[in-house]
């Protein structure tokens, strides 16, 4: 395709260009939005988690267990089922059930359970000598979770939040179905629903490029806390 | 300084009860560095772990500084364990902090203004010596170096008494060396009692002046450095000295030992030195005196605490009767010994 071609095929689908401007935008607020509330959420859930596991450092077992198991249960209902489910929730917490607004709904739901054992993982990683040290210098479970843990976690806490901010582009896509919007939502309607395969491909490759920035950036800011 | 009295410990693994400690008795001097040595799985870590109460005693009570810590709340212990530095066989820095921000971690726990911590950190950097690592992360220290930051954070709140848990056991001879040398300085220079836990020999014999042994969970013997070395009183101690001496037997000459006496064959002999022997050159004096010859195949003889004491493992070369002389007269000297074979 040559440069006028280009040009040309531009001026001609202006509206097309503004279709997939607007749902770019959409996505990165669906995405963004929900990471974050999912990470002001899922963190803490994860480090409890840690903590009240066996021989942690508030340990109790049967919060532990039942904790486990909500996770677990959120965990393994499959998105696009939430996404339904949730949508009484979503009308009292939003007012509507259609929008992007509302789709931020079920995705931070989703994210949290996903974000909590991601963050779980991480801490894990963290020796147990190190917490050890902490209390034999006196360091209150609060001080040994604000200066021993978290910092030490952080390049797997970056990895975790890189990994979730990867998976919410996927479920993005899915939460069209409830008027969500979104560049999936475009994919399907324009691409896949009218048999317009340059749409199709537009979207895809918008949606591969966000993955790939979201994935370096994730992966420049592990390398540049990680000291280990 | 440190008291601990009648300390059990159990760990549960199902419903199986395990003695980690029992009915362990200790006592230690403002000032003092004292050893506490045993082969692993004895106790010895689990003992200083009750010191700080990392591990609670299952009965017994721990008193440092004429404050019973099993007696505190949780708080009152968090403030007790301040003034408890501890160092570890793996140092247990953390990996984010800079050199400065690891020993500045106690000051920041206990709230000081950042003007503080820095003149106080800077200070103890340059006892331990690494004054140009402040900004380093300990990624890219050595042993060695890491080792003296994390004596240097244990420094930190001042405390009266220093727990050492393996702290030379990941480091080489030369290392462990200077790393010993610097706990011998802040014994002196901060009047610190020094409380440390090892395998090695080496170690107690560097720094401690008095020492302990455990095995099994159980205190068998303490005293002055020297003494226990040199007369241990039990079995276990016994045995202890003697495998950190460790004598074995040549392979080739194993493969030649017979267990009785055949013609043209020498007694091969395990002599044992302790205190008790007589402090004379008797291997030369029994050379001359029984005109035989002795092949020294290996030995381990050491000085401690102004008594040699050791092993050796030694060929007698000579007429049959002579050699049986010469290891009685030894016998009379006080020198243990046990024949091990014969070497044709």
């Amino acid at each position: 395709m040559s440069l006028n071609a280009l040009t040309l095929w531009w001026s001609e689908n202006t509206r097309l260009i503004e279709l997939l401007w607007d749902s770019l935008g959409q996505t990165l607020a669906m995405v963004f939005s929900s990471g974050f509330i999912g990470f002001a959420l899922g963190i803490p859930l994860g480090v409890l988690l840690h903590l009240s596991k066996k021989n942690g450092l508030l340990e109790n077992v049967a919060f532990n267990k039942i904790l486990g198991i909500v996770v677990n249960v959120g965990r393994s209902v499959p998105f696009i089922i939430l996404l339904v489910a949730l949508i009484p929730v979503t009308r009292f917490l939003v007012g509507t059930s259609i929008g992007t607004a509302a789709a931020v709904v079920p995705l931070t739901i989703g994210a949290i359970p996903f974000i909590a054992r991601l963050v779980e993982g991480a801490l894990l990683e963290v020796p147990s000598g190190l917490v050890e040290a902490a209390q034999a210098m006196g360091a209150k479970p609060l001080q040994i979770i604000m200066k021993v843990l978290l910092p030490e976690a952080l390049p797997g806490i970056i990895n975790a939040v890189t990994i979730t901010l990867v998976t919410l582009v996927g479920y993005s896509a899915m939460a069209g179905t409830v008027g969500g919007g979104g560049l999936g939502d475009v994919g399907i309607r324009y691409g896949y629903q009218r048999f317009d395969g340059t749409v199709m491909m537009i979207t895809v490759v918008i949606l591969v490029l966000l993955v790939q920035i979201i994935q370096s950036v994730g992966d420049h800011l592990v390398k540049r806390v990680d000291h280990r | 300084m440190i008291t601990i009295n009648n300390v059990n410990k159990v760990f549960y693994q199902g419903d199986k009860a395990i003695h980690a400690l029992s009915e362990i008795n200790l006592s230690i001097a403002e000032g003092s560095i004292f050893g506490v040595i045993g082969s692993s799985g004895a106790g010895k870590s689990t003992l200083i772990r009750c010191v700080n109460l990392l591990e609670r005693p299952t009965s017994g009570q721990v008193i440092v500084d004429g404050t019973d810590l099993t007696a505190l709340s949780k708080q009152d212990l968090t403030q007790a364990r301040r003034k408890i530095g501890m160092i570890f066989q793996h140092f247990n820095l953390l990996s984010s902090r800079t050199v400065f921000h690891n020993v500045a971690l106690p000051l920041e726990l206990a709230g000081l203004s950042k003007k503080d911590i820095k003149a106080k950190v800077e200070g103890l950097l340059t006892l331990v010596g690494l004054a140009d690592k402040r900004d380093t992360y300990p990624a890219n220290l050595s042993g060695g170096q890491k080792q003296r930051v994390a004596i240097a954070r244990a420094l930190a709140s001042d405390p009266k008494v220093l727990l050492c848990d393996e702290a030379t056991s990941a480091l080489d001879p030369a290392t462990t060396q200077s790393i010993l040398a610097l706990l011998r300085k802040i014994n002196k220079e901060l009047n610190l009692t020094i409380l440390l836990i090892t395998h090695e020999m080496a170690v107690v014999k560097g720094i401690c002046e008095e020492v302990a042994i455990i095995g099994d969970g159980k205190l068998v013997e303490n005293g002055k450095v020297g003494d226990i070395f040199a007369h241990p009183k039990t079995a276990l101690a016994r045995d202890f000295i003697r495998s950190t001496l460790d004598l074995t037997i040549p392979e080739d000459y194993q493969a030649r030992l017979q267990p009785t006496q055949i013609e043209n064959s020498f007694p091969l002999i395990r002599l044992e030195f302790t205190g008790a022997s007589v402090d004379s050159p008797v291997i030369s004096h029994v050379a001359r005196e029984f005109n035989i010859d002795i092949s020294i195949l290996s030995s381990n003889m050491d000085y401690v605490g102004g008594v040699k004491f050791g092993l050796m493992l030694a060929e007698f070369l000579g007429p049959n009767d002579a050699a049986e002389q010469a290891i009685q007269y030894l016998k009379d000297n006080k020198v243990e010994l046990e024949v091990l074979g014969y070497v044709a």
